[in-house]
């Protein structure tokens, strides 16, 4: 409860985390915001059948918000004037401001208790808040975001967050560095999936870190466990470094 | 959404970007082109004539393993693409038949390129047009070449809109050195770009359009002009299928006996992962592509055997470094021919 999770890939694909955080929170009865920037609604739907939870039934009975990013974003651009009541959450993107206010709006009202709701703590899923930078937000107003929807969701609610960003310190990418690190120093729990440091592999896809902060006041260093993982077609199998099926 | 970083000189992403068009016009698709460096028209004039004869796949022997990886060929009625990986089998009977063969060095007879309808946009013929959306701050070549694809997509129903047409077809869509000078975009030309969102709000509107309806994509860009890497990475998240060429001409590697068969190497950093929580990843990344008389090819990388010690040292080398530029999707690649260390 009240959770900050952080996921973090470099070099390779962390959305299998996404997945599997979106049908286990579904699948545990919590309602569910779901800003997916950068792939459709088709596509988590597909995945998550395989998983076996349906988004569309999810979204039906009002345990799911899901955000398209990409159609918010044509809404935007080609659609008619919108209503002065509801602006777009990516109103950011027309370039009047920054500030992702408008963003933060949306969420705060999706997870606001309704009458009648008898889901259990509201959950927030961010995939991926890299994105936001390439569309022109300014680091410091996506951490702004961010912190908001901390205090909104996990202080408030009593809720979890679940943020997915991109990192790779080659690419140089000082702002998205910048957004990574200040998000690494507040999570409660970081999984960090990168590929394997010794190449290519066909039966192990890559590593993950798994990086759970113990205490904020005590100077107790972070637990952090390394497993290794293969993804297949319905399921993430995990195992100790080294001992992949393929080696035993 | 296919990315192709161009290789030097422009030569075989060219070759590639007309593969794709003339696909499209063999399966009958409808085709969209998108230039400021050439006239569509142009383009369209010098796509490679397709080979209808089964036989030429006769020809090309005892090669080891000619693969076909520019077809890209669309699922039936989704709005992803699903990028054919090359197969590498050892035999030539096991072609997988999917796609055409073109003959580069025919060009496409004009009835064949009639029969399907295709739009172009050249930049240069539409400035004078003001753009009707609001363009967010974004380059406003980009944005009058969005509006342009959002009004054909819907006028032509390739996004669903028009219940009544019974037939539903697929858009191909190319843009050719998107992010270059010409298109109003310093990006290429600076370390710190005046506007660098232009280029990723372009891919994220653009990727909007393809995912909500049926169209498949190419973009050819100059990244070896793009200094900047942030947005390269950025850039290739947004991509579906990001695919680099890089040719020898010019570099050392010409007359690197080890390439001696080829003209290029293909790079592969990023496969589609679209519906699944996996992509088909293939066994080997080491590629490379060559053009020969009639038929453009990519295959495996193969090296000679290693007949002097220099030459193995060289390339080991040179290989490592390559391996580690060509992290991507699961880690680094492992090397296609191990040397024997004596």
């Amino acid at each position: 409860q009240g959770k900050f999770t952080l996921l973090r890939d470099t070099r390779t694909d962390g959305s299998f985390l996404v997945h599997h955080f979106l049908s286990f929170y579904l699948r545990a009865g919590c309602k569910v915001c779901f800003v997916a920037l950068l792939q459709s609604f088709s596509h988590y739907s597909i995945v998550a059948q395989k998983l076996g939870v349906s988004l569309a039934a999810a979204k039906e009975r009002g345990q799911l918000v899901f955000l398209e990013g990409l159609n918010s974003c044509l809404d935007l651009l080609f659609g008619e004037e919108e209503q002065p009541g509801q602006p777009s959450p990516l109103q950011f993107l027309s370039g009047s401001s920054s500030e992702l206010r408008a963003f933060f709006d949306f969420v705060r009202v999706s997870l606001a208790p309704a009458d009648g709701d008898s889901w259990k703590g509201p959950v927030l899923l961010v995939d991926d808040l890299s994105v936001l930078l390439s569309l022109g937000a300014a680091p410091v107003a996506v951490l702004d975001f961010i912190h908001y929807c901390r205090v909104s969701v996990c202080c408030q609610l009593k809720g979890n967050v679940v943020v997915l960003v991109h990192s790779n310190e080659d690419a140089e990418d000082e702002e998205n560095e910048l957004v990574v690190n200040s998000l690494c120093h507040h999570s409660d729990l970081i999984l960090w999936a990168e590929g394997l440091a010794t190449g290519f592999c066909k039966d192990v896809h890559g590593q993950i870190k798994i990086i759970k902060r113990l205490s904020l006041r005590q100077a107790e260093p972070d637990l952090v466990q390394i497993y290794q993982y293969k993804i297949q077609e319905r399921n993430v199998s995990f195992f100790a470094r080294g001992l992949s099926a393929a080696v035993l | 959404l296919v990315f192709t970083e161009e290789d030097k000189y422009g030569l075989y992403s060219n070759l590639l970007f007309k593969y794709f068009l003339a696909e499209g016009i063999v399966c009958g698709h409808d085709l969209f082109v998108a230039s400021a460096k050439e006239h569509p028209d142009n383009i369209l004039k010098e796509l490679p004539a397709p080979l209808l004869d089964d036989t030429y796949g006769k020809e090309l022997g005892d090669e080891a393993a000619a693969v076909k990886s520019e077809d890209f060929q669309d699922s039936m009625k989704i709005a992803w693409r699903y990028q054919n990986l090359p197969k590498m089998e050892a035999s030539p009977t096991t072609y997988t038949k999917f796609g055409h063969y073109y003959d580069v060095s025919k060009k496409m007879s004009p009835e064949l390129c009639q029969s399907v309808k295709w739009h172009s946009f050249y930049l240069h013929e539409e400035l004078s047009l003001e753009p009707k959306m609001k363009t967010c701050n974004m380059n406003s070549g980009y944005a009058r070449l969005l509006q342009f694809i959002q009004r054909i997509i819907s006028q032509e129903g390739f996004d669903g809109s028009d219940p009544q047409k019974k037939q539903r077809n697929v858009l191909r869509i190319g843009i050719q050195s998107l992010g270059s000078i010409l298109w109003g975009d310093d990006v290429c030309c600076s370390d710190t770009p005046e506007d660098p969102h232009s280029l990723t709000k372009f891919l994220y509107v653009l990727r909007g359009l393809l995912r909500k309806s049926l169209s498949a994509c190419i973009i050819t860009v100059p990244a070896h002009l793009i200094q900047n890497k942030a947005i390269m990475e950025r850039v290739t998240n947004l991509s579906d299928m990001v695919v680099g060429l890089e040719s020898f001409i010019g570099s050392e590697r010409e007359t690197n006996p080890l390439y001696k068969d080829y003209h290029g190497l293909v790079h592969v950093r990023q496969i589609p992962r679209l519906n699944s929580l996996i992509c088909d990843v293939s066994d080997t990344k080491d590629l490379a592509f060559r053009l020969k008389r009639k038929l453009f090819t990519i295959e495996r990388l193969h090296l000679p055997p290693d007949l002097s010690d220099t030459v193995s040292r060289a390339s080991k080398q040179d290989l490592a470094g390559s391996a580690k530029l060509l992290s991507s999707g699961c880690g680094a690649m492992a090397i296609g021919k191990k040397h024997l260390d004596f």
